[in-house]
């Protein structure tokens, strides 16, 4: 899992300006614990500690509660990621088509595994249930462009094209 | 409508499918070159680029319709950028059809054997535009619901139309609200479950994308009917293109006054908002979904209380399906009547399947209730891909069972489903050839379930990591005779006691494919051999000459080296440089790689 403790998170100087503004926006809101975290993410790119101490008390709910909820769902990071997000698809049409040896390709070539980033915040990896696009099986996504009918030949050419790209 | 005929039409598929594809890319073209070249000028009519949703037919993107008074509609598939000059040159200024880009006769075949009710609007209107929708008779539904029926009449209509749950179960909705409409208290809610998590089916989606008005106007029927003010759409985090659209339609019924409070001037008030999910199978649950909307961890809760009783904050619920709501307008607007015949005794109207895997028109479809699977894959679907032949069909999902050629002829309804030992689920039809081991396909269901279990009750938390233990060890050459009886005792067992409905489920893949592929099981067990050579540990890496038809397809798909191939030669495997990935192996089109 990609949800490290949170001793592990860097205590770091946060910008907390934008987590108030999407704290701000759903307020009111019933329910609003998960809007706010996707908020906060969209804003961050992660969530991070110091946001989660301003969620509980300006929600008035207790950390570990936020913590039990980011946990749960896949789709919250508490640690910084890649510049570049690399998705393979695992559902069932791609999973037949040969799926695994993509997969397989990227930790081997990148030396990450499942949901970890390289060191460099170049990339993060990531084992995804279906992307939907079932006809074009085995599939791949590098942050929003789609990479179709994937061979272990065109990883090395996708890790071969972002290694080239910007880091900004 | 009446101008319609004097003006060009140029229709692109922009599903996510479709955009995966370069839809986007080959818009931008048209609409660039239509300037460009003066086209409206030079014909003398408007010439409307329309991005639609998806038509279904994905493995085959770009598809793209153009729509002219002299020559009718004409589809042309793999649409690239550089093909649009053409098209416009020669289909739309010269009138000739381009007959090398057009789409093959597969296309009409795959069109012409389905039958289009709620998939009626995707593929053919802009699903960003409320116009669009209007002209389809968009939004007749809730009106007739409201000046010409009392809530009661709508849920009998409903009621005798026959219709079922489209999310799995196939609980008939007229009976589910008037659950929720019997339930004491003004203050109800209800909720679209578009947590479409299976892998494998996209029809809710496609849904969203291609007709999201339609989803609208089903819940102010279905709200109107229970009683309820208030409705969310929960939609997969995975699918940000639904939820835009989806967003974007909401924003503009609001401006124009089809939400909100008198809606219409018609008295009747309706709010409805997005609730994004965040990434977990289990929230496809109904009592999981609900904590997810109160902003907790989604994990299920026991019934009773069932949701039409105490659901969203304690308050009467309604949770439908997509799909479900996707219909309620066309049984308002045709009858009950026109509805009920279609399909078979007990499973009325229509259902979309998500046929992909190891078939030639990878796609969306939708058939009326009761057309075999055989007809499905076979008729609809173009067959099997690679010429390879044809050994299960997985319906239903992680929840679902296999298929196998023996009772293909199964009508595609609820009730047979289930007695053939899968079941409708989502619809999600995963087609497998004789290159799929069926040790694996539950292996790799459970692998899934198993990571999507919420963890809160016992007999799927630690049952299905003991089932897919077992598992693993099948398919690495460890297993014993023995471990075909635990698993079986240990699914029927977890099937029981489990809490909700993932648990519940979950050994299906295992217990069906038990029951259908025993051999395989036997032989992975026994003879240490996996018989579709598809688990990697128990393959020997080699080819075998006999079947080897020299024709170095083998050699084009290996990325290291591995395989040694001249023009006319037998191909050999180096075992020293093969690093196991099984490249060659689905390359190979003769099964001479074991």
């Amino acid at each position: 899992m990609s949800n490290a403790p949170a001793e592990e998170i860097p205590a770091e100087e946060v910008d907390l300006t934008e987590a108030n503004e999407v704290i701000d926006k759903y307020l009111t809101l019933p329910g609003n614990l998960m809007p706010v975290l996707q908020g906060i993410q969209d804003a961050y790119g992660f969530v991070p500690k110091p946001t989660i101490d301003l969620v509980a008390e300006r929600l008035n709910v207790y950390p570990s509660q936020i913590y039990g909820v980011l946990t749960f769902y896949a789709q919250f990071h508490l640690k910084p990621r890649g510049r570049y997000i690399i998705r393979v698809c695992v559902g069932t049409a791609c999973h037949v088509q040969g799926a695994e040896r993509i997969t397989e390709t990227f930790f081997g070539r990148l030396g990450i595994g499942h949901a970890e980033t390289t060191e460099d915040l170049r990339y993060t990896f990531e084992k995804v249930a279906c992307l939907g696009a079932c006809g074009m099986a085995p599939l791949a996504m590098v942050n929003d462009d789609t990479y179709g009918k994937m061979t272990v030949q065109k990883v090395d050419e996708i890790i071969e094209t972002y290694n080239q790209r910007p880091m900004k | 409508m009446s101008e319609d005929n004097a003006i060009v039409k140029i229709l692109i598929c922009q599903g996510t499918g479709g955009i995966s594809a370069g839809a986007k890319q080959v818009e931008e073209e048209f609409t660039r070159q239509i300037a460009e070249k003066g086209i409206v000028a030079q014909i003398g009519k408007r010439c409307d680029v329309v991005k639609t949703g998806c038509r279904g037919l994905c493995a085959n993107d770009v598809l793209v319709d153009v729509i002219t008074p002299e020559l009718g509609r004409v589809t042309y598939d793999f649409v690239v950028p550089e093909d649009v000059a053409g098209i416009l040159d020669q289909h739309i200024v010269a009138n000739e059809v381009i007959e090398k880009k057009k789409a093959k006769a597969y296309y009409n075949t795959f069109v012409d054997q389905q039958m289009r009710v709620v998939m009626t609007g995707c593929g053919q209107i802009d699903p960003e535009k409320l116009s669009a929708y209007l002209e389809e008779d968009g939004f007749k539904a809730i009106e007739k619901c409201v000046k010409q029926m009392k809530p009661a009449d709508v849920i009998d209509e409903v009621k005798k139309s026959g219709l079922r749950g489209r999310g799995g179960g196939g609980f008939p909705t007229g009976m589910k609200w008037s659950f929720c409409a019997a339930s004491p208290g003004h203050h109800k809610y209800l909720i679209c479950n578009a947590d479409e998590g299976d892998p494998g089916a996209f029809m809710d989606r496609s849904i969203l994308e291609g007709d999201p008005y339609c989803i609208i106007e089903g819940m102010m029927i279905a709200a109107y009917a229970i009683g309820a003010t208030g409705g969310y759409v929960y939609v997969r985090a995975e699918y940000p293109l639904a939820i835009d659209r989806l967003q974007k339609a909401l924003d503009v019924c609001y401006a124009k006054g089809y939400l909100g409070k008198n809606i219409q001037g018609w008295g009747f008030d309706f709010d409805l908002r997005i609730k994004k999910g965040a990434g977990a199978f289990v929230c496809g649950e109904e009592t999981a979904l609900m904590a997810s909307i109160e902003g907790e961890r989604g994990m299920p809760r026991p019934r009773p209380p069932f949701p039409a009783v105490k659901g969203l904050w304690g308050f009467p619920t309604n949770i439908n399906n997509v799909e479900t709501f996707a219909n309620v307008r066309h049984i308002i607007n045709k009858g009950h009547e026109w509805y009920a015949a279609l399909g078979t005794d007990t499973t009325k109207g229509t259902k979309i399947f998500a046929v992909t895997g190891k078939v030639k028109h990878t796609g969306l479809v939708e058939v009326p209730a009761g057309m075999s699977v055989r007809d499905v894959i076979y008729k609809v679907c173009g067959g099997i891909a690679n010429n390879r032949k044809f050994k299960a069909v997985q319906a239903g999902g992680p929840s679902g069972g296999c298929i196998p050629a023996e009772v293909l002829d199964t009508p595609v309804d609820y009730d047979s489903l289930i007695k053939a030992g899968a079941m409708m689920g989502s619809g999600g039809l995963v087609v497998m050839d004789e290159t799929t081991c069926m040790v694996d396909v539950a292996r790799f269901f459970l692998t899934f379930t198993k990571m999507e279990s919420c963890g809160k009750c016992v007999p799927c938390r630690i049952g299905l990591k003991a089932m897919l233990d077992i598992l693993e060890r099948i398919t690495e050459g460890r297993g014993e005779m023995a471990d075909i009886d635990t698993l079986l005792e240990m699914g029927a067992t977890i099937k029981k006691a489990s809490l909700c409905g993932l648990g519940q489920t979950a050994p299906n893949p295992i217990l069906s494919t038990v029951k259908y592929f025993r051999h395989e099981y036997e032989a992975h067990i026994l003879d240490k051999r996996c018989p579709s050579n598809s688990c990697k540990e128990l393959l020997l890496w080699q080819v075998v000459p006999e079947k080897c038809v020299k024709c170095g397809a083998c050699l084009r798909a290996c990325p290291s080296n591995a395989i040694k191939w001249e023009k006319g030669e037998i191909a050999e495997l180096i075992k020293e440089n093969c690093t196991k990935c099984k490249s060659c192996y689905d390359a190979c089109r003769f099964m001479a790689i074991e």
